[in-house]
């Protein structure tokens, strides 16, 4: 084991009832770094967190966090992390203060060390004026810092993460970012989940993709779109017969399809000739293609290249 | 949220030696400070479980007293009864309670911070002790404005009262278990109606001998029977003979089944995540 690595994953397996969630995942995430999974929904996203952060135990497979076996040191891997989930994890009937200096109680701290780092929190996170209201009244963004506050107590070496801004507004979200980027700056390893590629992009050193119950991709955001091709040249065909037989042409270089408005997403390294060249390859009579465009690659077309369709309809599916 | 602070550190990770540690009794002592806080704050919750008993023996004093024979006076027979009655309808929240818990999220934050299900379950069994400690006490209080007499000794008030409270506790524990098997509060409150039946089949508010033969044998040998019982005798100085070791022995038993239950069934509910 390498003691620069804050978290180490190596084969981990979970399956529940018949079905596979992890197929021997393995990952390692470097001391004060932000390490971000993605995945489509159902992925096992979750079930990795809640693995690594010891609520949960694999079939299979090893994982090593703040250097510590999350079996064996289960208790002291959970005094060095804390966990924030997608749904705020407080007292409605407590209030903010109340809900902190609980927190600091149950993290070993005197009554009077655990009121001083409440207040501390509140106002780092700008709930002073609403520690004595019940958390029940606070807003969607308040609950979240309150929660992210709550973590923080007991000053984890690692924080989980998961999926902490699903359901927030454009401010609230930008918040708890702020957050992120500032405990990272501090040394704190931040292991995150999110839905939103765009929140991958601004805030991890690292991203993993995770589908079908491994990480197909883990690389910097960077580095991830550039072997998806750094530029993707975006086709809008013609008709609906051009698009179908562009699409069977180009075969595995399509990165991006959106069929209602029959445009095509082609890696491409941006140059003229490239550009050029493959323009007159798929359209040598200057026919089917309307319009095109070249673009940086989003994470979304390297997510969606990475990542196979679920089958089943959004609503149906659950994150386990 | 324009107006957030950034939370200015150190958040550096602290040297292992100073990583602190709650110790199991300050674990303890802090769920049930939030058990006994949420309890007080659920203001609808709290008054039905104070006023109710006190309806629940009225109604009996008033409406059924006057038909029913136990030869004494029916408010002298019965406030055992509704004692035990009210016990088990304030307990029955503790499953209402737990269950919300571990529907909501608070479960996977406790139990990341190493409270483990022994802590959380003792949390509100131990508040709903001193709930229901209270309900009785004013149902004694209303029972005395209404008649109620008893020339028991000090040590049979004590024991008395402690045969209540070992009751109190070990349906509380049951309860607490049906609060963790079930999946929604809907249910739990459903489930608990076995408590809340408990005491019906009993001697607590008519004499078993006057119910149907089939049924005196659950009726002498269930629970409820020696509690109200041995609280009856002491309160009324009749003689108790083995009630109260027996009703100690049912109550213990429950406590320690129902301890174990919980231990294993909290531990299957968070691994299943």
């Amino acid at each position: 084991m390498s003691t620069d690595l804050a978290i180490e994953a190596t084969g981990l397996t979970k399956a529940f009832g018949e079905t596979a969630v992890l197929r021997g995942l393995s990952l390692a995430v470097p001391r004060g770094t932000v390490f971000c999974l993605l995945g489509p929904n159902g992925a096992g996203k979750t079930t990795t967190v809640r693995i690594l952060a010891t609520l949960a135990t694999a079939d299979g497979g090893t994982a090593r966090v703040a250097g510590l076996d999350v079996v064996a040191a289960r208790k002291e891997v959970r005094r060095r992390t804390s966990l924030t989930g997608q749904h705020v994890a407080v007292d409605g009937a407590q209030t903010g203060d109340e809900n902190l200096r609980m927190a600091g109680r149950l993290a070993g701290l005197s009554r009077k060390a655990a009121r001083q780092r409440a207040d501390d929190l509140l106002g780092q996170f700008g709930l002073a004026a609403a520690a004595g209201r019940r958390a029940v009244t606070y807003s969607g963004g308040m609950g979240r810092r309150l929660d992210l506050a709550a973590g923080l107590v007991s000053r984890p070496e690692v924080m989980f993460l998961d999926e902490p801004t699903t359901g927030l507004d454009l401010p609230g979200r930008q918040a708890v970012w702020r957050v992120v980027s500032e405990l990272a700056r501090s040394g704190v390893t931040i292991f995150l989940t999110t839905q939103y590629l765009e929140e991958a992009d601004q805030l991890a050193d690292r991203v993993a993709v995770l589908d079908g119950g491994v990480i197909v991709a883990d690389d910097s955001p960077g580095a991830l779109k550039q072997k998806a091709g750094g530029r993707e040249l975006e086709l809008e065909l013609a008709a609906e017969s051009s698009f179908a037989a562009v699409l069977r042409f180009l075969g595995k270089r399509v990165v991006r399809t959106e069929p209602e408005s029959l445009v095509i997403g082609v890696a491409t390294d941006g140059s003229g000739p490239a550009v050029r060249g493959l323009l007159d390859e798929i359209d040598p009579d200057r026919t089917r293609v309307r319009r095109f465009a070249v673009r940086d690659v989003s994470l979304d077309a390297v997510f969606l290249a990475l990542t196979t369709p679920s089958i089943l309809p959004q609503e149906e599916t659950c994150d386990v | 949220m324009s107006e957030l602070v950034v939370p200015a550190g150190p958040y550096a990770p602290p040297e292992i030696a100073a990583v602190p540690s709650a110790s199991a009794l300050t674990r303890g002592q802090v769920m049930i400070g939030r058990c006994l806080r949420l309890g007080w704050r659920n203001t609808d919750a709290l008054i039905t479980s104070l006023v109710l008993p006190v309806a629940l023996m009225l109604m009996f004093v008033y409406l059924f007293g006057g038909a029913i024979r136990t030869g004494t006076a029916y408010h002298t027979y019965v406030v055992p009864g509704v004692l035990v009655l009210c016990a088990g309808y304030g307990s029955a929240l503790t499953a209402i309670r737990l269950c919300e818990d571990m529907n909501g999220r608070i479960v996977d934050r406790l139990v990341s911070m190493n409270v483990g299900g022994a802590a959380i379950v003792a949390g509100h069994v131990v508040a709903s002790a001193v709930r229901n400690a209270v309900s009785s006490a004013i149902v004694l209080a209303v029972a005395f404005a209404i008649g109620f007499r008893s020339h028991a000794s000090a040590g049979a008030w004590l024991g008395a009262a402690g045969l209540l409270m070992a009751f109190i506790v070990a349906v509380s524990a049951v309860s607490a278990v049906i609060g963790l098997l079930v999946r929604s509060p809907e249910a739990a409150n459903g489930c608990t109606f076995v408590l809340l039946f408990l005491p019906y089949p009993s001697s607590a508010f008519v004499p078993i001998a006057t119910m149907p033969t089939w049924i005196r044998g659950f009726a002498r040998h269930q629970p409820a029977t020696p509690v109200i019982g041995s609280i009856r005798g002491l309160l009324l100085s009749q003689p108790i003979g083995s009630d109260p070791w027996l009703a100690l022995a049912w109550c213990g038993g429950l406590l320690l089944a129902s301890a174990a239950a919980s231990l294993v069934v909290f531990q299957r509910r968070i691994s299943r995540g």
